[in-house]
């Protein structure tokens, strides 16, 4: 019994100094983005999800006519505009509804209506504009306000996060204090007091404002990570070499913390765009006629039974975008992470092991 | 310790105080009350503008008015709390009276549940680590993760509430649900339990018969418009949960503890007609109690009497076997209410509602015809907010499980030989549940704030709809009441959340050091 069980542990020492091998092997003369990118590409999920969330975005930003600095009109490569209104789709609609999608993703041979887009994929909403021109508007807005509120908490929550940890004593203290004022209100408190009163300045304004309350959790974390990292060594090596303190800051403390930050940034981001749909849904965030997927669903709710497509559109695609940033950030986390050890598969093993024995027969 | 509680408890005055400065003068700022009285047209608009002014104090400025209604909330501590006066004339304090129940109950079936599926689930993949059934919890998860509320609870309310009551209309189970109904669960059940080629597939079909089976004996036998579960039932699976509950707890070698718990599990059953007996004659939230109260210390003697030594873990069992077989003779009462519940006029067979946190034309004065209604009104906004929840406890519970089985001390106890339960239950899940039971009080209050969408998709009169009242009405006073109530619920959690930390978990110390 004793015999047995010794000869077990020492085998799962072995294999787990083989996986070790496996592993370092890899990572030999790698410098640490390259490893990152590495660990990155290999989560298969996160590879699928940045692949969606890049075609997502180029499909809403060139679908329709952009103006760019307001000046240049860059024409969008789909037929409609949301303010187009072509005439309501009246027939072939099942249960004598109009303007239904004409999207077919069945091929003929199994008795659809063949591959194709229709003239109307995602169907026409009640005084006949184009769904798929609204849903793209939507997304654009979605996404332009979800990287602003995205870009403003994370520049906020860094800059206040550094100074607070980098600096601490009092400057840390009355940070802090703020931010525990801050995080006491509820961001969807805030943000429909803000929703209500700016909500009709535009979304990008609402967006700014909405970042300004973002922050705080980020700030939280970034200032644990700096207070860790500033008694570490090569800070004080950095600091002996004459750096100077901002140097220091973002020289040497913030890329060792880039990792944990930019995870919490990915997952701050899906926040985003789900806080931004839930105002507009409530009707505090982008209000008429600005379209925001968040809007789309609360204006059509309500025909969910009898044009069902009005509903599903908008909330597929807020699903997609926040799905596939919520898996990003997972794989990020992942090949970030240090202690992150890959499954090594059976052939690996058996293949290290095999050259391992091989190598004990040579000596 | 008396010193450190009351140094945080300070420390929460002052964030409440600055917190509802900074909200107070925010809100005052983004909205003017009088702004719609300016554009009417109304002859005596301009006496409405001053009684408004003079009512709620307007010609005050607003971070000098922040403190009149300071003044009034502070009344806390005499007993008299004024939360001011709403814009049509109702005090605040009362609405909120109305509304905190509302919520609370809410926020607290949905925390539960969510908690508890989980923590279970959570458990399971990170037992099963990068198995097949792992993953696909952990796409669950995410997607869960990524749902819009309001989208859930739009579908929920579709093919849930009023699909459901259609089909209750006829309720004959068509065939591939039967089928389909059975593949899932055999699915689900085999790749939880595991094991080799053969357990995977036996697994599979007892749980395929199973479930199949049982969805058709429902269908044949119209069990979901007359629902039962009678007394044979009950002790069938009272015996399930007795040696269930003994092997998680102490395990089916310890001879005591499955005596004790098979007896608490017997006594339940005995216990049922007379119990139904009470239900009937004395309803109400007392007898209940009472009778639980009964039934524990009934538990605490079996318990005691079927042991000599180490007699904590028995008593244990026996408690919990006790707690969740009596709880099968509530629900069978719950059970023998739905079909008088749904043959009331305001049901009418369609027992699912959509809205509102309860049905105001149903005239009852059957206690347990009032509870079922409550419940069936908690349904849908619970399930919702139980959906996108229980997500988050999914990934920590896996998380924090992997990384307390990676410590040494699970190693030393598998080292010296304990058996594989006793390290899941007593070293591992123990350990995990220390992060697990703060995360669950500070998210307690967090789903406060997140009930605000719930409660507007499904017209809930809550905390939420007061708030957006508020927001919308220009109405301060009783936005400030809303977040005052919101915002002390959460400063508490969060001084609850470190206090169980420091009582759990015996490397932390309060009161030592600053």
């Amino acid at each position: 019994m004793m015999a047995r069980k010794s000869k077990a542990s020492v085998e799962s020492t072995e294999v787990l100094s083989g996986e070790n091998a496996i592993q370092n092997k890899e990572i030999e003369g790698l410098s640490q983005g390259q490893i990152v990118r590495k660990r990155f590409f290999r989560h298969r999920a996160a590879v699928i999800s940045l692949v969606t969330i890049i075609t997502i975005v180029i499909m809403a930003f060139t679908a329709l006519d952009f103006r760019l600095f307001g000046i240049w009109r860059v024409p969008g490569w789909w037929k409609w505009t949301p303010e187009d209104l072509p005439d309501l789709r009246f027939g072939d609609c099942p249960n004598d509804t109009v303007g239904c999608p004409t999207i077919s993703l069945l091929p003929k041979f199994l008795g659809g209506q063949g591959i194709g887009l229709g003239s109307h994929p995602f169907g026409q909403d009640d005084i006949g504009r184009d769904f798929f021109a609204l849903v793209m508007k939507g997304t654009q807005r979605s996404l332009s306000v979800m990287i602003i509120i995205g870009g403003m908490a994370a520049t906020l929550g860094i800059i206040v996060g550094s100074i607070s940890g980098f600096y601490r004593g009092r400057i840390d203290a009355i940070l802090m204090r703020f931010v525990d004022f801050m995080i006491t209100i509820p961001v969807i408190i805030i943000g429909s007091v803000i929703g209500y009163r700016y909500g009709n300045l535009g979304a990008t304004f609402l967006a700014f404002l909405l970042g300004l309350f973002a922050w705080t959790g980020l700030s939280r974390l970034v200032r644990g990570e700096f207070l860790s990292l500033r008694e570490r060594e090569f800070v004080d090596a950095a600091r002996v070499a004459g750096a100077t303190n901002k140097r220091i800051i973002f020289k040497h403390i913030l890329p060792n913390a880039i990792g944990v930050i930019i995870v919490s940034v990915t997952l701050l981001l899906s926040g985003a765009i789900l806080l931004e749909t839930a105002l507009s849904y409530i009707g505090f965030g982008v209000v008429p006629p600005d379209v925001s997927l968040g809007l789309l669903i609360s204006q059509y709710q309500d025909s969910f039974t009898t044009r069902p497509w009005l509903f599903w559109y908008p909330g597929l695609f807020i699903i997609s975008i926040a799905l596939s940033i919520n898996f990003i950030g997972d794989g990020l986390r992942d090949a970030f992470d240090p202690r992150q050890r890959r499954r090594i598969s059976k052939k690996e093993r058996q293949d290290s092991a095999t050259a391992r024995k091989l190598a004990q027969a040579d000596d | 310790m008396v010193a450190f509680v009351l140094r945080r408890l300070g420390v929460l005055g002052v964030i409440l105080f600055g917190s509802s400065f900074i909200l107070y003068n925010v809100a005052a700022i983004s909205g003017d009350p009088t702004a719609d009285l300016r554009l009417s047209t109304d002859p005596n608009r301009d006496y409405l503008i001053a009684s408004l002014t003079r009512e709620l104090q307007l010609d005050v400025p607003p971070p000098l008015r922040y403190f009149l209604w300071l003044k009034g909330v502070l009344g806390v501590f005499i007993g008299k709390p004024n939360f001011g006066m709403g814009r049509d004339g109702s005090a605040v304090a009362d609405s909120l009276a109305l509304a905190i129940p509302v919520t609370l109950r809410l926020v607290f079936a949905a925390t539960l549940f969510a908690a508890i599926l989980g923590i279970m689930i959570g458990i399971v993949t990170a037992l099963r680590q990068y198995s097949r059934f792992d993953y696909s919890m952990t796409f669950i998860a995410f997607l869960l993760f990524s749902l819009p509320v309001f989208w859930v609870a739009v579908l929920l309310k579709e093919y849930l509430a009023i699909s459901f009551n259609n089909f209750l209309r006829e309720p004959q189970i068509p065939f591939s649900w039967i089928i389909g109904i059975g593949l899932v669960s055999g699915l689900f059940w085999a790749s939880v339990i595991g094991g080799s080629r053969k357990t995977y597939w036996v697994t599979y079909a007892a749980a395929f018969a199973i479930s199949s089976s049982l969805v058709a004996v429902f269908g044949v036998t119209g069990w979901l418009l007359n629902p039962s579960l009678g007394p044979i039932v009950i002790l069938a699976l009272s015996i399930g949960i007795a040696f269930g509950v003994t092997q998680l707890s102490v395990g089916l070698i310890n001879k005591a503890a499955l005596r004790a718990s098979l007896t608490m599990a017997g006594l339940s059953v005995v216990a049922f007609y007379p119990v139904n007996w009470v239900f009937d004659n004395y309803p109400g939230a007392l007898g209940v109690f009472l009778m639980a109260c009964v039934l524990i210390t009934t538990a605490v003697f079996v318990g005691l009497a079927f042991s000599k030594i180490d007699r904590a873990p028995i008593v244990r069992t026996a408690i919990i076997t006790a707690v969740l077989s009596a709880s099968l003779v509530l629900l069978d009462k719950f059970m023998q209410t739905w079909k008088p519940y749904m043959e009331t006029d305001a049901i009418n067979y369609r027992p699912v509602p959509t809205v509102g946190q309860r049905n105001d034309i149903l005239e009852t004065n059957d206690y347990w015809i009032s509870s079922l209604d409550i419940a069936t009104h908690l349904f849908l906004p619970t399930l919702a907010l139980t959906l996108i929840g229980f997500a988050g406890y999914i990934r920590f519970a896996r998380g924090t499980l992997l990384e307390v089985l990676n410590q040494d001390y699970i190693r030393t106890a598998r080292a010296k030989g304990l058996s594989e339960r006793t390290v899941i239950m007593r070293h591992a899940f123990r350990n995990t549940m220390i992060p697990m039971a703060t995360i669950l009080v500070a998210d307690f209050a967090g789903v406060i704030g997140g009930a605000f969408i719930t409660e507007s998709v499904f017209a809930w009169s809550g905390m939420g709809t007061l708030a957006l009242q508020g927001i919308r009405g220009q109405d301060l006073n009783l936005l400030m009441g809303v977040f005052f109530i919101t915002a002390t619920l959460a400063v508490l959690a969060n001084f609850v959340a470190d206090l169980l930390y420091s009582a759990l978990d015996p490397r932390i110390r309060v009161g030592s050091g600053a």
